[in-house]
């Protein structure tokens, strides 16, 4: 009874979320095929064919920037409107400003589409766009805010649902994090500089760049979890009062974690080590989601035999955890000397980002597209499994390739001889990466493959006619 | 740096809330608080999604006090809570901010102060043992004269590890340079290949500075003869009136560096023009480039960065990629 979204006679907005449903989809493909063409490129360096706005220099921005605010944040737009609506049990609050975040939201991802390839950037890493996409994107941001507490404020439920305090503790830190990092003088309309200088700018960027892992691509998405894991198994939620002290201590604890970005570095000790402590506490905050979200499969585990849209989150939960013990572990100053500068950090990060942030979006999208079509299930399931499958091999291909080639590299540039000379040259080390390199193209192009098939699926699934897609009778 | 006790009060206060309400609401939310029996639920439902009230897994919650009991030892023995030192005194390197010569001094000074009470940085440190293991061998190699060094297979070995790790990212990987970098290995120097002289512009760095058209009152349409005589110089095929012309150019005052036979100067590093040998390209499209902006390469010094025994033994070995 529980295992699809029934109606509720409420009148809810799905337009919106039709809309950000949608374009997650697109905006998936084009981040991710940026990336591939990205990786190709560390390969075959011709690849960027002498044309500046295709150099990696410039593409690499590009890459991030639309994997995380164009693919993950509309699909955070898409559930967060979708989840608080029916969690609250009321219709969307001011409707037309919804309308204003969907349409600003795109208008910005295009600017930044324009802007980065012709090498307008701040140059502070996930901050790149100028100043004036930085004040669009605090209008809509505060648009977004808007709308989401508002609804929350006239909600018809006694309580607030656990996944909507994530929603929320995302929504206000990303804005105050944006305000503050994105801070800076114009000098013209393209062309800024930081208000902040020095290693207080450097900690600034990383107390933002941190945290836009931690709040939006940590708890945001743990909100996502809260309702798709629970609603799609059919379950109970396992532990409500595990969902507290993880929800207080991880927010209490992420904001501190910055400084490990920048162990060894002009950075005074005391922040280096007061990053490292609160990272590595922030360990059991962290795993008390993957904890709540597994083991609310209880008496439900058997459904992972034919449910792929389970697995999907599933699997991206057990990414999470372990991108969530390797995050502290990496910030311990001793493993940081090895680990700092090499692949490995390239690999950790998409562990978190293909194996949890797209994995759970990807699973909530097939929960959500039938229903936001009016159907009971999306056109192929066979094909969802296809893409799990996809997306899984490619995500461990990627990152077992970048954790061999990072602590290779790692080991490479310390090694020295009896003489105290460095043994390996830098160009050494980049030689012995490139059979890593393909590996980790090879696994993009496996988890962009299973992009495309879901475009193709959801595709098929909206065009159906309404209703001609009834859901499976449960085996 | 040293912050103001207020900045580093605060900072202190902060991060001692947040561990000890982490540590109190664990405590706290470890009992069952709820009034329901453990197991059952909550009794609100979202949805149609209800929750439980399980308990905290007890292996769980035993891994967050731990993380909390490591870090607040941690916090006791290392720096991290605002001024204060830690136990330990521990220091990655010289904390304090200043000016790069202030800092030298105030380096010395700090480094004596710190072997007398014995707690030195982690940096100063592992430069003392690195030194005290590895000084002696290239203390050996200095007191080797070049003459001699080069004939040493094993200096050469070394001092080809050194270039690799500092030179090979401007003169490549092979010592040919490129653009703007001289090839190291085509025995024509712009200061001289002698040892002596290979040392010298290691240790203290050049600047080649050629002014755009060598600061003299040389007309921009003097520029294509010039051009055309220069290509006639390094002996290749030319137009003979331009080149006449080019010629006269010259003469206005080039020669005071690149020598009336044009064969350059070493003293101020004056490129030799007959040799069809080429820092930035012999076209004459480069070349009309060169003249009309002039050019400034820049060898760094290394004898602050390396100190003169490695100095010395890559002096060697860059002999020896020219002299076999």
């Amino acid at each position: 009874m529980m295992n699809h979204s029934q109606s509720t006679g409420a009148d809810y907005n799905y337009t919106i979320v039709r809309q950000f449903a949608l374009t997650t989809v697109l905006w998936g493909i084009v981040g991710m095929a940026v990336g591939v063409l990205i990786a190709a490129q560390l390969i075959w360096p011709q690849l960027n064919f002498e044309t500046p706005w295709l150099t990696f220099s410039r593409l690499r921005p590009l890459h991030t920037n639309a994997v995380i605010f164009a693919f993950g944040t509309s699909a955070l737009f898409a559930t967060s409107y979708y989840v608080v609506q029916r969690t609250c049990q009321i219709r969307l609050f001011a409707p037309k400003l919804a309308a204003f975040t969907f349409w600003g939201w795109q208008a910005v991802i295009i600017a930044a589409a324009i802007t980065l390839p012709m090498g307008y950037t701040q140059g502070k890493e996930y901050a790149e766009l100028e100043w004036p996409i930085d004040i669009a994107i605090t209008i809509i941001w505060v648009s977004y805010a808007i709308v989401f507490f508002g609804t929350i404020a006239k909600r018809t439920t006694s309580h607030i649902y656990v996944a909507n305090w994530f929603f929320g503790a995302f929504i206000i830190t990303v804005a105050v994090l944006h305000i503050v990092n994105s801070m800076a003088v114009p000098v013209s309309l393209f062309k800024s500089y930081s208000l902040y200088s020095g290693a207080v700018d450097a900690m600034v960027q990383w107390w933002y760049g941190h945290n836009a892992v931690g709040f939006l691509l940590t708890a945001g998405f743990l909100g996502m979890m809260y309702y798709f894991v629970p609603k799609q198994a059919g379950r109970p939620v396992y532990s409500y009062r595990l969902s507290i002290v993880h929800f207080w201590a991880l927010i209490a604890l992420y904001i501190w974690a910055g400084p490990h970005h920048l162990h060894y570095t002009a950075l005074p000790d005391w922040t280096q080590s007061l990053g490292m402590v609160m990272s590595l506490i922030l360990f059991a905050p962290s795993w008390g989601g993957m904890i709540n979200g597994i083991m609310t499969l209880s008496g439900a585990w058997h459904k992972l035999r034919t449910d792929p849209v389970l697995r999907f989150l599933v699997v991206s939960l057990s990414f999470y955890g372990m991108s969530t013990f390797e995050g502290p572990m990496m910030a311990i100053k001793t493993v940081n000397a090895l680990s700092h500068y090499t692949d490995w950090t390239v690999g950790h990060v998409h562990s978190g980002a293909l194996g949890w942030v797209a994995m759970v979006s990807i699973g909530s999208l097939y929960h959500l597209v039938p229903v936001l079509f009016g159907h009971g299930r999306m056109y192929s399931t066979s094909l969802v499994n296809v893409h799990f499958w996809l997306a899984t091999i490619g995500t461990v291909l990627y990152i077992v390739s970048m954790w061999i080639s990072g602590v290779m590299q790692g080991l490479m540039w310390r090694a020295v001889n009896s003489d105290g000379t460095l043994t390996y040259s830098f160009v050494e080390s980049l030689e012995a990466s490139y059979p890593f390199y393909f590996v980790r193209f090879l696994g993009g192009c496996f988890f962009l493959t299973g992009m495309l098939i879901m475009a193709y699926n959801v595709l098929r699934t909206v065009k159906a006619p309404k209703e001609s897609l009834p859901a499976l009778a449960e085996a | 740096m040293i912050m103001s006790n207020f900045w580093s009060i605060w900072i202190s206060v902060l991060t001692i809330v947040v561990i000890v309400g982490c540590f109190i609401l664990l405590k706290l939310v470890n009992k069952n608080y709820t009034g329901v029996e453990e197991g059952k639920s909550m009794g609100h439902e979202f949805d149609g999604i209800e929750e439980l009230n399980n308990p905290l897994p007890k292996w769980w919650a035993y891994m967050f006090y731990l993380t909390i009991v490591f870090g607040v030892i941690y916090l006791a023995l290392y720096p991290g809570l605002g001024n204060y030192k830690g136990l330990f005194g521990w220091t990655s390197s010289n904390q304090s901010i200043g000016t790069e010569q202030g800092l030298k001094a105030d380096s010395a000074a700090a480094l004596e102060a710190a072997k007398a009470e014995n707690r030195l940085s982690q940096y100063d440190r592992e430069v003392a043992q690195a030194d005290e293991k590895y000084g002696p061998i290239f203390a050996a190699y200095l007191a080797t004269p070049l003459e001699e060094l080069v004939k040493d297979e094993e200096a050469l070995k070394v001092g080809g590890r050194l270039f690799l790790q500092n030179c090979a990212q401007c003169h490549g990987s092979d010592a040919r340079g490129s653009k703007g970098f001289p090839n190291l290995t085509d025995g024509d120097w712009l200061y001289g290949g002698d040892l002596a002289t290979i040392k010298t512009t290691l240790m203290n760095g050049r600047n080649g500075m050629m002014p755009p058209k060598g600061g003299l009152p040389i007309e921009d349409s003097e520029i294509e003869g010039l051009a055309e005589y220069v290509v006639k110089l390094s002996g290749r095929e030319h137009d003979e009136a331009l080149a006449a012309q080019g010629q006269g150019s010259f003469m206005k005052g080039c020669f005071a560096c690149h020598g009336m036979d044009a064969k350059g100067n070493k003293f101020m590093g004056a490129p030799n023009l007959t040799d069809n040998v080429w820092l930035y390209g012999g076209s004459r499209g480069v070349i009309s480039e060169s003249i009309v902006n002039g050019r400034a390469g820049v060898m760094p010094a290394w004898k602050d960065i390396l100190g003169e025994e490695k100095v010395h033994v890559i002096a060697a070995y860059v002999y020896s990629l020219s002299n076999k």
